[in-house]
């Protein structure tokens, strides 16, 4: 990108992050904000995630990270000291609303220009004085186990259309969310979601952290990533320590990462066909996923695969003799996969309750902004893996998994696709996984800051990170569902109430990786 | 020997049940939990504590029982072990729809009673599939009827035990028309899935959701009982050979034997459509009743231009 473009109305050029993606790096003034982003909307920029924090005293920054074709762009606002307030990106990038929300409940930062200002992360628990991550909150005196009872929820007006409220507690062991549908009969007019039930301030809890002693919380702010977030955190320390891993690290952590995408488009297609009323989807694919699970288990010591990254490579090295075990499952499960797909793809029920449910266009979805599995469902070619090939997928490269309908039967077939292509990579890495150590010491500096970035299975997680004085000054862990949930309500928008819990589904997306 | 056959019916309806089950999760390549579990699970929720909703009317706690009685009820009508009980002449096929009719209304009811959305969704579900699903039930019934020249179910029994309903096209309509009105009133795969945990896909079981304890366990035994109801109405109507024309205690044995032999043998056909089968979206199960409706019309047809 042309960097001139961009500098039209002054202010400091980009800096360039190290590390295995390009990151540019550049702080904007206030005024020039909105026309910064304008620009890079305009360029083909998605909004990856926009947070903040109080740099010193009463120094307020927000910063926003932006990803084009070829780069990542990181901005930073820098507000006046003493000023409470920034100028909106919603009307620029609609996923920014709830993001800016959360922003204001957590800082107490109110987005100008956002049309709604209702909390969003801040429930009844804590009043709307105590703002989590400023350097010095007021005390809290006492928390409350009260729900939310004046919440504005923005239903329609109208006679014949009733409100159909779900959750936050559901009937099966699920995360919790509420959903709140206006219904003309069975026909869903609205779907307004409310998120945050499992806020555990994890970004106030990482402040003050020894940096090394983190990457254990940051491997469980969502469970069903812990590879991706542990990955972009240590990915994050080591591009303010400036250091290249060894090939060999690098290599397993793909390995890993694709691991754990394989279990959980498993788990998803199955639970994607129980929903659709056929269990004989769910028992099978779930025996594959289990079997893998204790592959994982007896290989790598843990069957999600946690706290094997560290910072400067992994805590564990695989020998020939599991390689060739790894290989070999791979292979029977590639071939009862394809007679699955073969089976499922034919079965004519379960296609009719897919195809043409929950449809998100290409053109709505370049106008969200989507990424990820979601996106790529919808005809975007998103994929960092493909798009930047960072190591390991430099020397063993990844294939784009995409459809164009965008609808539950696309973002089933992508979920089969990226089956097959992590499982063919697993086999060709494994094949010639590159020698040498597989951890280097990580001299840290006591100040810096630094951004990792991966592909997990939903989509871009990154990690925001700041030191100062051998300690977290500020980490913010950010899940691609921040974006991708606002979606979920436009597209049941079509379809009826039966078919909500099936689109949803077929999304996915995490609740707790949300609820920071 | 009427209330023998009530016994027994009650005896079985939850064993039958878990027999379905049973095989089902054989079929998923699960490992089943065993043919007693639904007297487990019955006596579970007799054990437990009933709770009703803060803001519900008589009508909710009566309706358990209604349910429980009339399915009771029903299961005195039909032949299960034999025909000529007692209550034959009353055993009018049209009053056992209208009976199943009564126990439909009365669990809308209660479940509207409750104000709750889940509750009120499924009523209207069940309502929208009901009314396309009875008229599917009495025009097989009719078949049957015009076939034996009775509405009586003892009647079209005899008739049919005799081997003069065997062979006729119709019965084959009016067979398929009952199949797939049995899947619809009995809350199956692929109308409705009985063992999903999703508030939003639920029909039958939407309505049960405010129910605990004991009004839950007879809610339960109702539907296992109607289910065992609808299967045996197939039998006496279908494959009547061996049900008992008199009451002597070997033909009660014998009626007995086959009763169990042809349940055994039927669980496994629901079984394997329930696993073959995919869910149906909410709004093709109207057709899917309207399908079976066509078959008992076709069948009425082909009765009238074959002559019987």
């Amino acid at each position: 990108m042309n960097e001139e473009a961009l500098w039209e109305n002054g202010s400091a050029p980009f800096r360039v992050i190290a590390g295995p993606l390009p990151i540019h790096q550049r702080d904007v003034l206030a005024k020039d904000w909105q026309t910064l982003a304008q620009t890079l909307r305009r360029r083909g920029a998605r909004l990856l995630g926009i947070w903040g924090e109080e740099r010193s005293d009463r120094q307020y920054r927000i910063h926003a990270l932006f990803l084009t074709a070829d780069s990542c762009y990181w901005c930073n606002l820098a507000l006046a000291q003493g000023v409470e307030g920034f100028p909106s990106l919603a009307e620029i990038f609609p996923t920014a609303v709830r993001q800016e929300r959360a922003i204001a409940d957590l800082l107490g930062l109110r987005p100008q220009g956002n049309a709604d200002q209702r909390p969003w992360l801040r429930h009844a628990a804590w009043p709307s004085t105590f703002l989590p991550l400023r350097a010095n909150p007021v005390p809290l005196t006492e928390l409350s186990t009260q729900g939310d009872t004046d919440y504005a929820f923005q239903g329609l007006p109208g006679d014949d259309l009733h409100e159909i409220p779900v959750g936050p507690v559901h009937a099966g062991t699920i995360e919790p969310g509420h959903f709140r549908f206006t219904c003309l009969g069975e026909q869903i007019l609205r779907l307004e979601e409310r998120l945050g039930y499992t806020h555990k301030g994890i970004e106030r809890l990482l402040q003050g952290q020894d940096p090394f002693a983190a990457l254990v919380l940051l491997g469980r702010v969502s469970g069903d990533s812990t590879v991706a977030y542990a990955w972009a955190y240590a990915m994050a320390l080591e591009s303010i320590a400036g250091v290249h891993l060894p090939e060999r690290a690098q290599a397993l952590r793909g390995l890993l990462l694709e691991r754990e995408r394989l279990a959980n488009h498993l788990g998803d297609l199955g639970a994607l066909g129980n929903d659709a009323g056929l269990a004989f989807a769910l028992t099978q694919l779930l025996a594959i996923k289990e079997e893998m699970l204790r592959e994982n288990e007896r290989i790598f010591g843990h069957r999600y695969l946690m706290d094997l990254i560290c910072p400067g490579g992994l805590t564990m090295d695989l020998g020939a003799d599991t390689c060739q075990q790894l290989r070999a499952s791979g292979l029977r499960w590639q071939q009862r996969l394809q007679d699955l797909e073969l089976l499922l793809q034919e079965h004519a029920g379960l296609r009719d309750r897919l195809v043409g449910t929950g449809t998100i266009a290409p053109d709505r979805a370049v106008d969200w902004g989507m990424g990820g599995l979601a996106g790529r469902a919808s005809g975007q070619a998103w994929d960092l893996r493909v798009q930047f090939a960072p190591a390991p997928y430099d020397r063993f490269p990844m294939e784009i998994s995409l459809a164009s309908s965008g609808d539950v039967a696309s973002r089933w077939a992508v979920r089969f696709a990226e089956v097959f292509a992590s499982l063919r990579w697993q086999e060709k890495l494994l094949q010639e996984l590159p020698t040498g150590a597989c951890k280097m010491p990580l001299p840290l500096p006591s100040v810096g800051e630094g951004l990792g970035i991966v592909e997990g299975w939903r989509g871009e997680i990154f990690v925001a990170l700041r030191l100062e004085a051998d300690r977290i000054a500020r980490c913010h862990p950010h899940d691609p569902s921040w974006s991708l949930w606002p979606v979920l309500e436009e597209a049941v928008l079509q379809d009826i109430v039966a078919d909500f819990p099936l689109i949803n589904k077929s999304f996915n997306l995490s609740y707790s990786g949300h609820d920071l | 020997m009427q209330t023998l056959q009530v016994l027994v019916a009650l005896a079985i309806a939850p064993l039958f049940a878990a027999w379905l089950q049973m095989l089902r999760a054989l079929l998923q390549n699960r490992r089943p939990a065993g043919l007693l579990q639904g007297y487990r699970d019955l006596r579970r929720l007799f054990h437990k504590e009933a709770f009703l909703p803060e803001d519900s009317s008589w009508l909710f706690r009566f309706s358990p029982y209604v349910l429980f009685g009339t399915k009771v009820m029903a299961s005195t009508l039909v032949p299960i072990l034999a025909v000529d009980l007692p209550l034959a002449p009353a055993a009018d096929v049209i009053a056992l729809v209208g009976l199943l009719a009564v126990a439909r209304i009365f669990q809308v009811l209660a479940a509207m009673d409750t104000g709750t959305p889940f509750a009120s969704l499924g009523a209207h579900r069940e309502m929208l599939v009901s009314a396309l699903a009875e008229p599917a039930l009495l025009s097989a019934f009719f078949i049957a009827s015009l076939l034996a020249g009775s509405t009586s179910l003892s009647t079209i029994v005899l008739h049919a035990q005799e081997g003069l309903l065997s062979l006729h096209p119709s019965m084959v309509f009016a067979a398929a028309a009952f199949f797939l009105v049995l899947l619809v009133e009995n809350s199956r795969i692929p109308v409705d899935n009985p063992a999903t945990h999703l508030e939003l896909t639920m029909i039958h079981e939407a309505m049960l959701l405010e129910y605990s304890g004991r009004h839950l366990a007879l809610l339960e035994w109702g539907a296992q009982l109607k289910l065992l109801i609808y299967v045996t109405i197939g039998i006496a109507l279908f494959f009547p050979w061996g049900i008992a024309d008199e009451f002597a205690p070997t033909a009660i044995l014998l009626a007995s034997l086959a009763l169990l032999i042809k349940l055994f043998v039927a669980a496994p056909i629901l079984a394997l459509v329930e696993t073959l089968l995919a869910k149906k979206r909410l709004f093709r199960v109207p057709e899917f009743a309207t399908t079976a409706f066509l078959f008992g019309v076709i069948g009425l047809l082909t009765h009238f231009m074959l002559g019987s």
